[in-house]
């Protein structure tokens, strides 16, 4: 078994990843980067993250093997890994505890996060009012207006929601606005990057906060099927979710990665976010990774009907993963997350998040044309609470 | 000696310092690029640097992101930005010409053809604003055979470990941004200013200019007291939005005769 040991101290995954940000932010990394690698280390902040992951989060979450589900496909057997069961509904707890605590301990009072579905919005709002910080989410235009549920579930928690009205008016442009105010305000200010992007060292601290589902996984799984998974899969948008359970498991050289980006109406008709299957390298929101980009280097927009999908970039690690063929990547359309969506509610009483509904559409591809001893783990990173009125809206119903 | 370093040594001797407007190439479209060049230069700018625009400018501040998308919505590329400075260059060989960018557009051209075409359209000098200082070395080693300069953002949070390791890259000038933020924002304190150029000057060979919230000319007036240039980008980018696309460099041109005016009145 290989030693893994990605990133570099540059924060360098092969030739993607770095620190491509303006000088009047370096002093700020460079004091984040210091800090975290201080309380990565220490027993202290892990048994308190621990702590704060028991009885706060609710870890660990539970694998759920979905039988009915693969009964009716009549293959490989789909194991869920719950992490829609996490308070506020996904994994993105997992990483905004993690952050909120790196902030009281460098005397930060004030958190800000971009946020597209409003998911890691909702996080973050929910550990400031946790920690008692002052809280500032940045929100595209289009997405307040999509999300109008969640804009009010983060007031609730005490968060200022900001609109913001600049170039696609969705999620990059909400990531571009925090960065604004993480420049202008860095004295008192903690930026909360919410996917496994941005400059060095968020990649690797989102991640290393997420990976608890799959060190979660690697114990639970031989208890509950007795093995290891053949195939582990996830959605991937800036790919947090999937990191965090890809991690783990790369040392495990039988296990196959696969992660499962929006493939929106079809990656032939442009209309997409799959920035793996169908990107080029570039730079982005502070790192080198693969981009959806036209001819001569702007960035483009995406479509999915996931916002948590959304964005026309992916974490860095992710196309290191991609271009050593340790991870295989691939694109699921709108109607086929849909699908899969309805198929999970009606077998097994499991709404899932449109997210987490692109990895459990791969999955269902798979299984199909698998021998039924097989095992393929999904990872159900969010429930689908969120994405009602896009689902009626789908069906033609209004709520 | 490159453009540049002529203008500031030229600058030096008269006493003067460099007066350095910025605005984002095709705004207010791509056909006045390079009448406002002109219309800069004719109210006494010294250099200039050209915005090529990006459809996520993640430092700066509203004022020039709206000048970006300005111009992206006509379609405008770093390639018709190089075509406009060559265009700029059939009748003035004198005035410097700075792009000024991020790296994503540099990146799908390819360094070294962007280099090329830097040098064939007359540009003076790059400042790629997303660029750690190793990829910055990278791209430098193709400018610098082609005499062309690498120019460096430095701020008020920059370590002097962090001055000179920047200090054996810059060549041309450093662009010392006067306050924290984004570009646009506003409260310069003109005596701390004057005490970073002075710790820049103390590890860097370069001329330092200085930007970032220069609004008006008495800013810049008490500025060019401590510092070698000015640069003004938001304000002037503030009067084309403010005028009519024809009206656009006839209007820069005045406000920048203003700042010039204001500046030279300080020796």
């Amino acid at each position: 078994m290989k030693i893994y040991d990605m990133p570099d101290r540059e924060g360098h995954f092969g030739p993607y990843g770095g620190t491509f940000v303006s000088e009047t932010l370096i002093a700020a990394i460079d004091e984040l980067k210091r800090q975290y690698l201080r309380f990565r280390d220490d027993p202290e902040f892990q048994e308190e993250y621990a702590y704060e992951l028991k009885h706060y989060v609710g870890r660990p979450s539970p694998i759920y093997h979905a039988r009915r589900l693969s009964d009716s496909l009549g293959g490989a057997q789909i194991y869920l890994k719950r992490e829609d069961l996490n308070h506020t509904g996904a994994h993105k707890i997992n990483n905004t505890v993690g952050q909120a605590m790196l902030a009281r301990r460098m005397g930060k009072r004030r958190v800000i996060a971009e946020t597209g579905a409003g998911q890691h919005g909702v996080a973050t709002a929910t550990v400031a009012a946790r920690y008692g910080m002052e809280c500032v989410v940045y929100m595209g235009s289009e997405d307040v207006r999509r999300q109008a549920q969640n804009v009010y579930r983060m007031k609730l928690l005490g968060a200022t929601v900001v609109p913001v009205e600049s170039g696609s008016k969705t999620l990059k442009d909400a990531l571009n606005e925090a960065m604004r105010d993480w420049v202008t305000n860095v004295q008192d200010t903690f930026y909360i990057i919410g996917t496994v992007a941005g400059p060095h060292p968020y990649p690797m601290m989102v991640r290393d906060f997420n990976a608890v589902v799959g060190r979660e996984c690697l114990a639970q799984m031989p208890e509950m099927a007795g093995r290891q998974p053949d195939v582990v899969i996830a959605c991937v948008g800036g790919g947090s979710n999937a990191m965090g359970i890809f991690h783990p498991y790369i040392p495990e050289e039988t296990v196959r990665l696969m992660g499962v980006e929006a493939g929106g109406e079809g990656v032939a008709t442009g209309h997409h976010a799959a920035s793996l299957v169908a990107g080029s390298p570039g730079v982005l929101h502070g790192n080198r990774t693969y981009l959806l980009q036209d001819e001569n280097g702007q960035i483009i927009e995406t479509h999915s009907i996931s916002a948590g999908l959304d964005y026309p970039g992916v974490g860095p690690e992710h196309a290191w993963l991609k271009d050593t063929g340790r991870a295989e990547y691939v694109a699921i359309t709108d109607g086929e997350a849909l699908n899969a969506f309805h198929a999970l509610c009606r077998m097994e009483g499991i709404i899932p998040a449109l997210e987490s509904s692109h990895a459990l559409a791969q999955a269902m591809k798979m299984a199909p044309a698998m021998g039924k001893e097989r095992i393929l783990l999904v990872n159900l990173s969010g429930r689908g609470d969120k994405d009602m009125a896009t689902v009626a809206e789908r069906s033609g119903i209004r709520l | 000696m490159s453009r540049i370093s002529a203008t500031f040594e030229k600058l030096g001797q008269e006493g003067r310092k460099a007066l350095i407007p910025f605005f984002t190439a095709g705004d207010p479209s791509l056909a006045q690029c390079v009448p406002t060049m002109q219309a800069l230069v004719a109210g006494g700018a010294d250099l200039i640097e050209l915005g090529v625009p990006f459809s996520d400018p993640m430092a700066d501040g509203p004022t020039i992101q709206r000048a970006s998308e300005r111009a992206l919505r006509q379609g405008v590329s770093l390639r018709q930005v190089l075509d406009a400075v060559s265009r700029f260059r059939q009748d003035d060989g004198k005035t410097p010409v700075v792009l000024m960018g991020y790296a994503n557009p540099i990146e799908r051209m390819g360094r070294e053809a962007f280099a090329d075409r830097c040098a064939e359209s007359g540009v003076d000098g790059v400042l790629v604003v997303d660029y750690p200082p190793d990829e910055a070395r990278a791209l430098g080693a193709l400018l610098s055979p082609r005499g062309i300069d690498s120019i460096f953002l430095l701020s008020p949070t920059s370590t002097d470990e962090r001055v000179r390791e920047i200090a054996t890259l810059a060549s041309g000038y450093i662009y010392y941004v006067s306050l924290r933020g984004v570009t646009g924002a506003s409260h310069i304190d003109v005596a701390d200013v004057g005490h970073q150029v002075a710790r820049i000057k103390a590890l860097a060979r370069v001329p330092v200019g200085v930007g970032f919230g220069i609004r008006d000319d008495a800013t810049a007036r008490a500025l060019s007291a401590v510092a070698d240039g000015i640069v003004v980008g938001s304000r002037i980018v503030e009067e084309i939005e403010a005028s009519s696309e024809s009206e656009a460099p006839a209007a820069v041109g005045a406000l920048i005769k203003r700042f010039r005016q204001a500046m030279d009145a300080q020796r």
